[in-house]
């Protein structure tokens, strides 16, 4: 087995069919991290001998099911009840969940490995993985690079084929964008398809695991086997799953293509620009019409996300006090002095930052001026998706303005590091569909790097949005070029 | 609507305090400039009309979800107190509350 030139679907079937074991292939992917994530850093933790037990259980047909044997990476802000759970912060360096969480525990069912966790900004706050308390993951394609962020180990460890599918989450853009600079498929699925039990909150209402593989194909036989309602998840939607959702290959008639002028900006780089007018050209081979919509209030999402997810983080990590888990400071004089303290040297600045935002944005005289008035433009957001997707079937735009950014070139400066998220933010705002797809590479400073286009569908209906997702896929094939390690 | 006025270092000072964030004041100076600059860009919110629109809190507009009132499994008090940094089982352990400490 090539890892380099295997999907996760080949592998699969490979393992079933007994042409490889699923130790052989674990043992392959873990001497692939040994060999080159000294120099990557998408990994935090790898489960070795764990991972060697569960792809043996595998072969002696203890364990079976859709993904039986295949070796998958998770971030690290789900809840394992083996290893450590770090959301990358110094907060939570020696925290062990007491237990798994629901999606992750549905790929065990199906008979997954897992490999380990990777790195990511920390508490997902971020573009780049450089807001990790640990290390910044580097670009397979160019080291001096970021992954994007804030699941960028998870697409760092998926381009270089340090595991054969990993998982990620998206609360404004952290899985399509680090997708669409690492060259994979990324995808959010519609809020409340997978369960976020077990997902340690950054923002609850914006908050959606989704995985990172190289093909649509994988990324269908993923979700079909973590979506679903969780009882343990209120907020996880009573929608059945689509039977034939991983039958991408059906190709979608009638088709509509949707293209918003708010996403074709001239600020886009010219690789950028050109990577979506192939898109659309392709899409036009297959028949599809294309439409134009308006979503007017695109430029706001941004300034309702750092309100709304500032807001929300700023409750859900009220919970890090130094009491019940995480960091404790040994300098407290009282109750207040050893939550205040433990929380200063537990969290990096930028977590503080957000903490502080949100804070301001809810604390009184404030409320109606920041977050009442961004929960009113979030609806107006929302409503455009709404109006546009009665006109097509998805919008098809760029994922980011730009190739992948040097390390070191955003860190300083937090509101250009935001802007990375202007075209993915309103898909979390609205709650709906959306999935980065490998659109080719452009060659900077003499290496090449990826773009991704991005597909935005309806709620629901990820099953239609694969499909037409597919077409691009089949007809371009980008998802073969892999980087050079 | 009126337009709040910027974000002072008394402003941060007052958030941190709210936030349960120890500070010093060279944190204060670097955060009220970046806080600054990142309200400013919000305040682009300003531009809409948003009169009349309801507000958008979640994409699932659900109310009191709720399951069968039957006992379930929980987690232990060994579960809940592994992690805690410091315990006397079954309690976690705290500074003083009360008593001849300063108080915040």
């Amino acid at each position: 087995m090539n890892p380099t030139d295997t999907t996760l679907t080949e592998l699969r079937d490979a393992i079933a069919s007994k042409s490889i074991s699923a130790a052989e292939a674990t043992q392959t992917y873990l001497n692939r991290i040994e060999a080159h994530d000294g120099g990557l850093h998408s990994y935090h933790e790898v489960y070795t001998e764990r991972a060697m037990k569960q792809a043996t259980a595998v072969d002696d047909g203890e364990v079976t099911g859709p993904l039986a044997g295949v070796p998958i990476a998770i971030k690290d802000l789900l809840c394992t009840d083996y290893g450590h759970t770090t959301c990358s912060s110094k907060m939570l360096a020696n925290f062990q969940a007491p237990y798994t969480a629901t999606a992750v525990q549905r790929l065990e069912d199906a008979g997954a490995v897992i490999l380990g966790k990777t790195n990511m900004d920390e508490f997902a706050m971020g573009s780049s993985t450089e807001n990790s308390a640990n290390v910044t993951t580097r670009n397979p394609w160019d080291t001096d690079r970021v992954p994007g962020g804030s699941s960028g180990g998870s697409a760092a460890a998926i381009a270089a084929d340090l595991c054969a599918a990993s998982i990620g989450s998206d609360t404004g853009g952290s899985i399509r964008q680090p997708a669409a600079l690492c060259g994979v498929v990324g995808m959010k699925p519609t809020y409340g398809r997978i369960s976020r039990y077990g997902l340690i909150a950054f923002a609850s209402s914006l908050d959606q695991i989704g995985p990172f593989t190289h093909t649509v194909a994988d990324t269908a036989l993923l979700l079909k086997v973590m979506m679903g309602h969780d009882p343990l998840d209120s907020t996880s939607a009573s929608v059945p799953v689509p039977g034939d959702i991983d039958q991408v290959d059906e190709a979608p008639k009638n088709l509509r293509i949707g293209i918003a002028k708010e996403y074709m900006s001239d600020s886009n780089d010219p690789a950028v620009a050109a990577a979506t007018q192939q898109a659309i050209d392709v899409y036009k081979d297959h028949g599809a019409q294309i439409v134009e919509v308006d979503l007017p209030h695109t430029e706001y999402g941004i300034p309702v996300y750092y309100i709304v997810a500032t807001a929300e983080a700023s409750s859900n990590l009220a919970r890090f006090d130094g009491v019940h888990y995480g960091h404790r400071t040994d300098k407290a004089e009282d109750l207040i002095d050893l939550y205040c303290r433990s929380r200063a040297e537990g969290f990096g600045d930028e977590v503080k930052r957000r903490i502080m935002l949100g804070t301001y944005a809810l604390s009184s005289g404030y409320y109606d001026a920041y977050y009442d008035r961004a929960l009113k433009v979030r609806r107006l957001i929302a409503n455009d998706f709404d109006t546009a997707f009665k006109d097509c079937d998805a919008i098809l735009c760029p994922t980011t303005t730009a190739p992948a950014f040097k390390i070191g070139e955003k860190s300083d400066d937090p509101l250009s590091m935001y802007l990375n998220d202007v075209y993915t933010v309103n898909c979390n705002l609205a709650g709906n569909a959306g999935i980065s797809l490998p659109g080719g590479t452009t060659v900077v400073d003499g290496k090449e790097l990826p773009i991704g286009v991005q597909l935005l569908g309806p709620s629901f209906d990820e099953s239609r949005l694969l499909k037409i997702a597919r077409v691009y896929e089949s007809a371009t094939n980008y998802y073969t070029k892999r980087p050079q390690l | 609507m009126s337009t709040p006025k910027p974000i002072s270092e008394d402003d941060v000072r007052q958030v941190a305090k709210l936030s349960r964030l120890h500070v010093t004041d060279e944190d204060v100076h670097h955060f009220t400039g970046q806080l600054a600059a990142v309200l400013d860009y919000i305040g682009k919110l300003n531009e809409l009309d948003v009169d009349g629109v309801e507000p958008m809190v979640h994409p699932m507009e659900l109310v009191n979800v709720l399951r069968p009132d039957r006992e379930q499994p929980g987690i232990t008090t060994d579960s809940a107190l592994a992690n805690a940094p410091a315990k006397t089982p079954p309690f976690f352990k705290v500074p003083k509350v009360l008593g001849d400490g300063p108080s915040a």
